[in-house]
């Protein structure tokens, strides 16, 4: 047991209880960022992804979150973002038109093809590019119906295959950004968590 | 490429999992933690657990069990019985369900469907469908109340009305099949699946691996199942490298695959 502190970010209506119970199971103290300070001080923080793009950049800058968020992230600081969390990496989503994201990569996200049932839910396989240190080869849960067909440059991607390649995960340093929910991929997932925690601040 | 996922489901009545046939005549299966840990060791990809509790009571025992299950799984869990509003999908999830099934009060009150998909996104938004063959005539209907009700409304159209109004996926019961152990009812499978673009859960009637393989084959996405696993006849391994070998995807990385 590490017994590291995991400053968590709300975004409005995430799967806290098993984000809360994943990052327990992998060592983590999690508790739920107070203020903007937080996510500037904090030595890990994550941020939970479930519900719109629009919904949750718009809960991010209604809690003054937003620029301490992209901050930390261009530092390199230790923060682990997940599903609609990757997406607000972009700059926008057809998910919902106007929205703006955090901006970090300039790839965008789109729906995934008519070919395929949306929602993706369930297992799918991931491959990581050799310079992934966090995410590994293997098989993780998704729950998407968005995603980014393009690894962006400058960041170490783990790549799926729903309809066509899609970005699965993402890492530069120790930012970690997964499609996936890591918390509800098994062994898998707890894998990871354990890894990004274990990560010196 | 995404795998078929393999669910145990779990009918929970004041904390206990139980199972029967047709909901009738309740047996004590386990407990809902122990059975919960022993699929995910086994290679389960989901769990589904139905709160059948009849009582208020029983009612308030499921929020205690979903949060002690979430604290130890680590793999999806859906969870439904009694859901009939946004609130009650709202406790659930802040129990630690990730994907609650609304059934017989979204058929009362389709708006129930719009609503926990505004509040919480359509990938929590399950509508839980019970079909049986329509006594006159072709198709299914829908049949609500454990079965006691035969509503008479198509249950193609339904499948279409629900995914429109914002359920993310179907989990679909064969009201013929369900506890019979003769098979899921694969032409209904094929009828929803072919409707619908979201993923869609097969129910009712698995007695073994061929089965699951039949369901995966007619449209389903995924298929669910209770007594083959309670019963100890087959693991979730058994059934997923029966899977594997007829060349449906799969995950195989089990870390272990012990009952």
């Amino acid at each position: 047991m590490s017994g590291r502190e995991v400053v968590v970010c709300a975004t409005g209506t995430a799967n806290l209880a098993s984000v809360f119970a994943g990052l327990k199971r992998a060592g983590g103290v999690p508790r739920m960022a107070q203020s903007a300070d937080d996510i500037t001080e904090a030595g890990h923080v994550m941020l939970p992804g479930v519900g719109s793009f629009g919904a949750a950049m718009a809960a991010l800058d209604k809690s003054g979150m937003t620029a301490p968020l992209r901050a930390r992230i261009v530092l390199g600081k230790p923060t682990l973002s997940i599903c609609v969390g990757l997406q607000l990496f972009g700059r926008s989503s057809e998910e919902s038109p106007g929205a703006v994201g955090l901006g970090i990569v300039d790839a965008p996200v789109t729906r995934f093809p008519e070919t395929v049932r949306v929602p993706q839910f369930g297992w799918n396989d991931v491959s990581a590019d050799p310079g992934c240190h966090v995410v590994q080869d293997g098989f993780a849960y998704f729950a998407n119906s968005f995603r980014m067909t393009e690894a962006p440059a400058g960041w170490s991607p783990a790549m799926a295959d729903h309809g066509g390649p899609f970005v699965a995960a993402m890492e530069k340093g120790s930012v970690v950004a997964c499609q996936f929910h890591p918390e509800l991929s098994g062994a898998y997932g707890q894998g990871l968590l354990k890894r990004w925690i274990d990560l010196p601040c | 490429m995404l795998t078929a996922r393999v669910i145990p489901c779990l009918d929970v009545n004041s904390g206990r999992v139980v199972k029967g046939v047709r909901f009738q005549g309740l047996r004590d299966a386990g407990d809902p933690v122990e059975l919960s840990m022993s699929y995910e060791r086994q290679g389960a990809d989901e769990l589904v657990m139905l709160d059948v509790s009849a009582t208020p009571e029983g009612r308030g025992n499921a929020l205690v069990t979903v949060a002690a299950v979430r604290q130890e799984l680590g793999i999806p869990l859906t969870v439904g019985g009694g859901v009939r509003k946004a609130a009650d999908a709202g406790a659930l999830l802040e129990a630690g369900a990730d994907k609650v099934a609304a059934n017989t009060a979204a058929v009362t009150r389709p708006e129930l469907l719009t609503e926990i998909a505004d509040h919480f996104g359509s990938q929590c938004a399950i509508v839980a469908i019970d079909a049986a063959r329509k006594a006159e005539g072709d198709g299914w209907e829908v049949v609500t109340l454990s079965g006691k009700n035969r509503t008479g409304m198509d249950a193609i159209g339904w499948a279409r009305e629900a995914v429109e109004r914002g359920a993310g996926e179907i989990l679909l019961t064969s009201w013929d099949r369900d506890g019979t152990r003769s098979g899921y009812d694969t032409d209904l499978l094929q009828a929803v699946s072919d409707s619908v673009h979201v993923p869609v859960i097969a129910s009712g009637g698995a007695a073994k691996p061929e089965h699951l393989i039949e369901a995966l084959q007619s449209g389903a996405d995924a298929v669910l199942a209770a007594s083959i696993f309670h019963d100890g006849d087959y693991t979730v391994g058994d059934i997923k490298r029966v899977m594997a070998a007829a060349g449906i995807p799969t995950r195989l990385d089990l870390t272990a695959d012990t009952p």
